[in-house]
């Protein structure tokens, strides 16, 4: 059996950042595992631009982001195996992958970092009974069907969900000559950025309608229209606001989830709000040596924040193959949220763990406007930031300092808080 | 006089913002919470720009790739979106295809060039 230090899974922008993160932090036997036949994950397909503005201070195309970072893992001569799928990880961290050249074989590792990314949820989203034809796909399948394989799924569509994805391939098939109907979302909002509604939408005058689900689809074969009507605020259809729309092709925008099942499988606690891994401050799971960052861990909207997340991950791993097994006397507090938050990453903290900076991530559940984030270390406010307006769709952070933690030596409780203003 | 509505998409706030023009001169921008989002109405009544990305054919890719991702070098007219796009349809280039590589020159006559933002081999 073969023997790395540290093992990552998946090679997205999650992946990448770890790599060279753990390189820079003196590791060298790294070893990258990706199922998709080159490095960068959902950014190849992602060729809008608008990625990275927060880290290059320019907007680049996906592909051009993860050439960014594929370039240091080059450079580096970071090992990578492409098309290759990890089946399975042991608690004791044997890795079990497969792929062409190799068949299936097993890789030892002292640390394992988690980068599996994320799916989106399946057409069981779509709550009706019935038959399925074809012409039924996952915005982000229509995405790589476009975008990497050259192939139009459809020229009349209707998309279910107005998740940003949804939103992007509503421009691009009208780019590509198809007609894109109308955007129905369940919800009262949409979950998209504001920037994609005006420039993917309202830049070609498509019809976003809110409150709105699919109720029928026609067709035995192939899709041949779909009729959509109004919901009340119970999301049950109301009687008489069927509206009917022909059209060959449905596209299904409802969200995306955690890829977990290689986690769950090897026994690491799951958050139940996140669907990804409950982490402490080193995004370390609850085995020991095992760390996760990006869309595996919670669903990032920006991939400047994943490669952030991802390069802290990577130092953590690269700190832990060199201490070696930690002497088990951790302190691990938990966060606690109030009056929005609905998780955090990281759920728990040890103070004496923390290095200069720590960011803690997480998301509110409504729409909120005019409020305080305020983080508190044992009643003491330590952190009072005004908020105009948090929703959903958008992360939020707070950055915690070695200091304040410093100046509660005895801690029992860390609590983050919303507060009206 | 004409009033026009649009959405700031400066940040997540979304200001619903009223603009009030008078031959092509914008006279006032209300509703913005902020300066970004007056610069931001002004540039699109006047002048609204985009950058537009696509894929054109790729032939002999030793990885077998069949597209390439490309995008406009700056901004262009909103009102060139189409023409732009049409203008590559028929486009294909040669592996090896590098970043920055220019796909199709002088897009459309906008005189900005069409360049490709993938590494292909
Ligand atoms: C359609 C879309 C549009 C987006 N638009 C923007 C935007 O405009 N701006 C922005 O900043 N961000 C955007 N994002 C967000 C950003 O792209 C993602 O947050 C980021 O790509 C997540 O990186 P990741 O490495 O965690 O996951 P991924 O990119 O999904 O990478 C995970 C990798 O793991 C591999 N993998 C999974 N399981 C296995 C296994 N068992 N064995 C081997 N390999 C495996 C996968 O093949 C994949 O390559 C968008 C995301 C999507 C999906
Ligand atoms: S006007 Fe300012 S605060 Fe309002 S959306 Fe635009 S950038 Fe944000």
């Amino acid at each position: 059996m073969k023997n790395y230090d540290i093992v990552i899974v998946g090679g997205g922008p999650a992946g990448l950042a770890a790599a060279n993160a753990a390189y820079d932090a003196g590791a060298r036997s790294i070893l990258i595992l990706e199922r998709d036949k080159e490095l960068g994950g959902i950014l190849n397909q992602c060729i809008h631009n608008g990625f990275g503005l927060h880290t290059f201070k320019e907007e680049l195309t996906g592909p051009e982001y993860a050439h960014r970072f594929a370039e240091k893992v080059y450079k580096k001569q970071i090992e990578y195996k492409l098309s290759t799928m990890v089946m399975n990880i042991s608690p004791e961290k044997v890795v079990t992958a497969m792929n062409r050249e190799d068949g299936l074989f097993d890789i030892q590792a002292k640390a394992i970092v988690l980068a599996m990314g994320c799916r989106e949820r399946s057409r069981g989203a779509l709550n009706i009974p019935g038959y399925r034809p074809a012409g039924i796909y996952s915005a982000g399948t229509a995405q790589r069907l476009v975008n990497i394989e050259g192939f139009m799924p459809g020229r009349e569509v209707v998309i279910l969900g107005s998740g940003d994805i949804g939103l992007i391939m509503a421009r691009r098939m009208t780019l590509e000559g198809a007609k894109v109907k109308v955007v129905a979302e369940l919800m009262p909002y949409s979950g998209g950025l504001k920037r994609n509604i005006v420039q993917c939408l309202n830049d070609f005058d498509i019809p976003l309608k809110l409150s709105h689900t699919v109720v029928d689809i026609e067709g035995k074969e192939r899709v041949t229209g779909v009729t959509i009507a109004e919901v009340d605020s119970h999301n049950k259809p109301i009687s008489g606001t069927e509206e009917h729309y022909d059209c060959d092709t449905l596209l299904l925008s409802c969200g995306l989830i955690p890829e977990n099942e290689l986690s769950r499988d090897m026994g690491v606690e799951l958050n139940r709000v996140t669907n990804g891994p409950t982490v402490n401050e080193s995004l370390e799971t609850s085995i020991p040596g095992v760390f996760a960052a990006g869309n595996v861990l919670h669903v990032h909207d920006l991939v400047d924040f994943v490669s952030e997340e991802a390069a802290a991950a990577g130092r953590s791993a690269a700190a832990y193959v060199a201490g070696g097994p930690a002497d088990g006397a951790r302190n691990d507090i938990p966060v606690a949220v109030e009056g929005g938050p609905r998780y955090t990453v990281p759920c728990t903290i040890d103070p004496a763990k923390v290095g200069d900076e720590l960011v803690v991530r997480f998301r509110v559940g409504g729409v909120m406007k005019n409020r305080f984030v305020n983080v508190y270390l044992d009643g003491d406010r330590v952190i009072h930031r005004k908020r105009p307006v948090m929703a959903p769709g958008e992360m939020e952070e707070v950055k915690l300092k070695r200091a304040m933690f410093e100046a509660h030596p005895d801690l029992s409780s860390i609590c983050i808080k919303v507060e009206e203003a | 006089m004409e009033v026009k509505n649009l959405t700031c998409i400066g940040c997540p706030m979304g200001c619903p913002l009223e603009v009030t023009m008078e031959n092509g001169e914008v006279l006032s921008v209300t509703g913005n919470t902020c300066p970004r989002g007056a610069a931001y109405a002004r540039k699109e009544v006047t002048n609204p720009t985009r950058i537009v990305t696509s894929t054109v054919r790729v032939v002999g890719s030793t990885t077998g790739a069949v597209a390439v991702s490309c995008k406009t070098a700056s901004d262009i007219p909103k009102g060139k979106i189409f023409a732009c796009v049409k203008d590559i349809a028929g486009v294909s280039v040669e592996a090896p295809v590098h970043i920055g590589d220019v796909v199709k020159a002088d897009v459309a006559g906008t005189g900005v060039d069409m360049i490709a933002t993938k590494e292909v081999m």
